[in-house]
């Protein structure tokens, strides 16, 4: 935009709006637009410590430095060690893999699951889509963390069945949402035409009907990360995680929980980590919501 | 409205009836034989096994099992603890008042600085308050409970020294567990409050309460809040069922004697029933205050109150 038209802008701008907002408007969003590239800076720094940790952690995570038992955070020990000795960055580094994983995988997971019996009931319609819709009702009444810790109880401590506990809680979510925007894409002119001129059901759905209903599903997929990144750390703070020599964040957490009187760093840094982790990814979904989906109102 | 009503009953017990069908399916998922909560699988005889076996009834039929079950659940007979032979729904509303405690203390929590901060967001959209009041609500949403009841813990008990770190006694046992997890809910409360306060000062009603002289405190509070709490209700309503849910962590981290302790310490010693009861217990609950929250959607709003005697009358 060259310099006349943005003042051009700016006087029409002026005209239909007081002069004050547009002014803190263009603030506003320099503040969140500093933010949004600060998340994504964390985040990237958080993927490549779950990619690379052996390049970013100062020592390896069971080294045990008998010598310096318990150090508080500062010098050569960010974070400080814990009662083995093991310096509590290098853990926390080398714990982004398994954190991260748990959340990816289960939004993954139930996006799929999700997505499939929401493109089912929304497309099929009748009484395939009440029976599902009764089902995930029900599936609902049980509270996300309870149904994800019965089940992670149920199935056995593994990383993969902290995965299915985690994800199984948010499928009905997805399910709606997908299977609210089929429906409202199925009665449209388009649709409607495609059939007219003999197009096959599965053709239209996928070409025509699933590429318009799938934006909404991946900002919630953006924003499930999050609170599926939260859920996995919670139940492996409940002793329902892998038992491993580098424990999730949530163990380790839960591991510090024990010596709070006399090393607070032990606690504090896996949790920071995890907030971090989710705050960044809120921070970007939130963001990805603004720009795809027009219905919602900005700020 | 008694129509509408009856209608949310009458699903809200199938419902409870699914949930009933989805708790013993998960229960029948959980491995290990429930025998060897009680046996010691070394010195255990296979004589001594098939009657514990008899005597649980886990070797009838799985329909049967089903039947005992649902029928002894739906009569108010949750089983007895597989660890103490202890009655399960007795010791589930022992210690529901823990947890009842602190799901209304973290619930107030969370809308008074939910709904107060997003009032404040709205009224200052934009301004730098508006940002650090939009950037601490992330922070609410984002940090993991446990977490934050942690810190809470560290700061309030071990220096200070102000509240207890544990314990379920007392008014000041509930302050650093409902701060905790009030502020996550107070996370989602504050968007909610702060987009609903956005929409409805944009509406005529407000600019003909300005235009009459009104002072803006009184537009705000008494007339744009009003409308603005509408949707936020409805938001409370389910955030209050996940508090429900959320206090299993917190009473973990703050020692205190709820039903989300016993669940958790249910589920590492595999004791089925009481897993089946808690959970069983907690859907009532979670269907119970959503039909609540419908409900008095209609006595809050006139508009949707009016809409049901209209349906009616026709």
């Amino acid at each position: 935009m060259s310099a006349k038209e943005s003042v051009l802008a700016k006087a029409v701008w002026q005209e239909t709006k007081p002069a004050s907002p547009a002014v803190r408007n263009s603030r506003k969003r320099s503040v969140s637009d500093f933010l949004v590239y600060a998340a994504g800076a964390v985040l990237l720094f958080i993927v490549a410590c779950a990619l690379v940790p052996g390049w970013i952690a100062p020592y390896t995570p069971t080294e045990m430095l008998t010598d310096r038992i318990m150090q508080p955070p500062g010098g050569s020990h960010l974070f400080g060690t814990d009662y083995f000795g093991r310096d509590i960055f290098s853990v926390v580094v080398y714990g982004s893999r398994d954190s991260l994983l748990i959340g990816i995988a289960s939004v993954a997971a139930g996006l799929l699951a999700g997505g499939a019996i929401g493109a089912l009931a929304g497309y099929a319609g009748g009484i395939i889509d009440m029976v599902l819709m009764r089902l995930l009702e029900i599936l609902m009444t049980i509270p996300g963390i309870l149904l994800a810790l019965a089940i992670a109880a149920a199935l056995g401590p593994s990383l993969a069945n902290i995965v299915i506990a985690v994800s199984l809680s948010a499928v009905p979510g997805y399910a709606r949402v997908l299977r609210g925007q089929i429906m409202s894409i199925k009665g449209r002119p388009f649709i409607m035409a495609a059939h007219s001129i003999g197009t096959p059901g599965l053709s239209i759905f996928l070409r025509h009907v699933l590429p318009n209903s799938w934006a909404p599903l991946l900002v919630m997929g953006t924003i499930g990360l999050g609170t599926s990144i939260l859920m996995g750390s919670g139940l492996s703070f409940l002793g329902l995680g892998v038992i491993k020599e580098v424990p999730d964040w949530g163990t380790l957490l839960s591991q510090g929980r024990g010596y709070l009187t006399v090393a607070w760093w032990m606690a504090t840094f896996p949790g920071m980590a995890i907030t971090l982790l989710v705050l960044s990814v809120n921070l970007i979904g939130d963001k990805l919501r603004d720009r795809l989906d027009p219905k919602h109102t900005r700020g | 409205m008694i129509r509408t009503l009856t209608a949310r009953l009458v699903s809200s017990i199938m419902v409870v009836l699914g949930a009933l069908v989805l708790v013993f399916v998960i229960v029948y998922l959980l491995p290990g034989d429930p025998v060897f909560t009680i046996l010691d699988p070394a010195t255990a005889t296979p004589e001594m096994i098939a009657g514990m076996r008899a005597q649980l009834g886990v070797d009838r039929p799985l329909y049967e099992q089903f039947w005992d079950y649902a029928g002894g659940m739906l009569q108010g007979d949750f089983g007895k603890s597989l660890l103490n032979d202890e009655p399960v729904l007795p010791k589930i509303i022992a210690h529901f008042p823990a947890t009842l405690a602190l799901t209304v203390a973290s619930s107030l929590t969370a809308a008074v600085i939910g709904i107060w901060l997003g009032v404040l967001s709205a009224i200052h959209r934009n301004r730098w308050l508006d940002v650090v009041v939009r950037i601490i609500g992330l922070f609410g949403i984002s940090m993991p409970t446990f977490w934050s009841g942690i810190l809470l813990i560290l700061i309030f008990s071990v220096n200070l020294g102000w509240f207890p770190a544990m314990g379920s006694d007392g008014w000041q046992t509930l302050v650093l567990p409902a701060l905790s997890l009030g502020l996550v809910g107070s996370g989602f409360i504050v968007r909610l409050v702060r987009n609903s306060m956005l929409e409805v000062i944009n509406e005529p009603f407000i600019v003909t309460l300005r235009s009459k002289g009104i002072s803006e405190r009184l537009v705000m509070y008494r007339h744009a809040l009003r409308n603005a709490l509408i949707p936020a209700l409805t938001m409370i309503g389910v955030l209050i069922g996940d508090l429900l849910a959320g206090t299993v962590v917190i009473e973990t981290v703050f020692s205190r004697q709820g039903i989300g302790r016993i669940i958790s310490d249910a589920l590492m010693a595999k004791d089925l029933p009481v897993v089946q009861g808690v959970i069983f217990f907690s859907a009532i609950i979670y269907v119970l205050i959503n039909l609540l929250v419908d409900m008095s959607y209609s006595i809050i709003d006139p508009r949707v109150r009016r809409l049901n005697a209209r349906r009616q009358a026709s």
